[in-house]
């Protein structure tokens, strides 16, 4: 072999075993933050179409992988392969074109605040070129429908509650149909009730749209809710992955302790 | 003796680190006005924003640095029979110096620290993350139209100030100094140059470019909530005033060997 040929083989970068069926393939993905290690290895597939519910301790990590997955946190190493392309590597621009196939939740919102609802549900259809008013308000009603929110299309987010403007930022981020939809904390600081409106949002989305989706909480109920397939995310890496039943016959302790709550022997 | 240089290269390290990255940040911008779409919507809220409402604060700061200046000027000159040259001096010196120097100031205090808490606000609280996450580019939405409306406003807002500074100049030496009006504006006329008008423009776009990057820079770079925020904004003021400072300096010594001053 030829040092030029060996050096380019070298360079080469080879599809690892990712499933033809995943929308999200994520290998060995590492990230540590000033001293502190809060990925140290994700191997993770999520399949076309279905719900996988992400769970885990209080700054375990979970957010941040999900900021990975749509390009918004660049990893220290490891693989993000969306519809079989990997994203590591991407520019600003080429992520652009990979953020129009996944909309994200942000755990507030992150609704424009000099924005009214109707003006940040049709945020993204303006930025992809829609000009027709009336084509723009059929679209942003139908959302209004869909999260249940209709008539509020004038207010500011300013005078949402928490859980409104949570709708209003999933609407905002399936306007254009993404094909995989990531939620950070949907239930998080929410009343029992507007928690149960959100998991039978995100249910009536997948069931409507048959996209995928990927949930992050530490809501046990909203996980049983809504997911298809559960992971545990712990210690920077998925300690557990399978679905709901399986999580329930676990005997393990540490699955056991998050299920139940039980803080004793953790520091 | 070895912490002393590692505080001094750090501070050192520092400071170009932040200057490539304002440096970065316009190349991109400057690629993206050429590259991409340019949403003139939000450049003619930013027009609005930058321009209109900086007329107030810079028609003051223009009237009353000239009416001062030739009072002041008058005090010195009249003493030595030279009360009529007090408009040249006036007008030349407001638009060589004062007219670009002092909008700049006044627009950083108003423009720069709003620019930095408006977008550093967006950043913590995710709206940046946001608009990335619905794939449009944060330069191209929020820099963008800033850095033009800041490029366009800039030379007209000194514009403005150099003719009111002028004006008041003007009322003051005739009207309550009682300098003669027709010497006072033939030495005017004869001392000022277009040059000098061109002087000033130029260093108003280039102040304009200072204080928008060095602002949006500020901004993007926010971190850690309110107190952030507060700090970005701080330092977007305290930063681009005193580049727009230093700079005048540079740009007065080279741009007089392309206008020099003075009658020729």
């Amino acid at each position: 072999m030829t040092g030029s040929s060996r050096q380019r083989q070298s360079v080469v970068r080879t599809e690892p075993s990712v499933p033809k069926s995943a929308m999200i393939a994520v290998r060995d993905l590492t990230k540590s933050i000033g001293t502190q290690e809060i990925l140290r290895g994700v191997d993770l597939d999520v399949l076309k179409g279905e719900t996988l519910v992400i769970i885990g301790r209080s700054g375990g990590g979970k957010s941040v992988l999900l900021k990975h997955l749509v390009g918004l946190m660049l990893p220290d190493a490891g693989e993000i392969w969306i519809e079989g392309q990997n994203i590591i590597g991407l520019s600003e621009r080429k992520l652009a074109e990979i953020r129009r196939k996944v909309g994200i939740l942000f755990q507030g919102g992150a609704l424009f605040d000099s924005m009214t609802v109707e003006e940040n549900i049709a945020f993204p259809l303006r930025e992809a070129g829609e000009r027709d008013p009336k084509v723009i308000r059929e679209q942003v009603n139908e959302m209004l429908d869909v999260i249940e929110l209709d008539g509020q299309q004038d207010k500011m987010p300013v005078n949402l509650s928490g859980g409104m403007k949570k709708r209003v930022g999933l609407a905002r981020s399936i306007i254009r149909r993404p094909h995989c939809v990531l939620y950070d904390e949907p239930t998080a600081g929410l009343d029992p009730v507007v928690s149960d409106s959100i998991n039978r949002l995100i249910r009536r989305l997948q069931e409507r749209y048959h996209v995928t989706s990927i949930v992050v909480t530490h809501d046990m109920k909203s996980a049983f809710h809504i997911a298809d397939h559960i992971a545990y995310l712990h210690e920077g890496r998925i300690y557990f992955h399978g679905t709901q039943a399986d999580l329930e016959r676990s005997t393990d302790p540490l699955i056991q302790d998050f299920l139940l709550g039980r803080s004793e022997g953790i520091p | 003796m070895t912490r002393l240089f590692t505080a001094v290269g750090a501070v050192v390290v520092s400071f170009f680190t932040h200057v490539g990255e304002v440096v970065v940040l316009a190349a991109e911008t400057f690629s993206s006005i050429v590259m991409q779409k340019i949403r003139w919507r939000l450049f003619m809220n930013q027009i609005v924003e930058i321009g209109l409402r900086s007329q107030l604060v810079v028609v003051i700061t223009g009237a009353f640095t000239g009416a001062v200046f030739a009072a002041q000027t008058f005090f010195q000159f009249n003493k030595l029979g030279m009360g009529s040259a007090v408009g040249a001096v006036v007008s030349v010196s407001i638009c060589r110096e004062l007219g670009p120097v002092l909008t700049a100031l006044m627009v950083t205090g108003r423009v720069g620290a709003s620019m930095s808490a408006e977008i550093g606000t967006m950043k913590v609280t995710e709206q940046i993350d946001a608009l990335r996450s619905l794939a449009v580019h944060p330069i191209d939405y929020l820099v963008v139209p800033r850095a033009l409306a800041m490029m366009v406003s800039m030379p007209l807002l000194v514009a403005e100030c150099i003719g009111v500074g002028i004006a008041a100049g003007y009322f003051v030496a005739i009207g309550l100094l009682e300098v003669n009006g027709t010497y006072y504006m033939a030495n005017m006329v004869r001392w000022t140059q277009m040059r000098d008008i061109i002087m000033g423009l130029s260093k108003a776009f280039c102040f304009a470019v200072l204080i928008v990057f060095i602002s949006c820079h500020k901004g993007l770079t926010t971190r850690e909530g309110a107190v952030g925020v507060g700090k970005a904004t701080t330092e977007a003021v305290v930063d681009s005033s005193l580049a727009v400072l230093i700079c005048n300096f540079f740009l007065t010594m080279a741009l007089n060997i392309i206008f020099p001053a003075g009658y020729q």
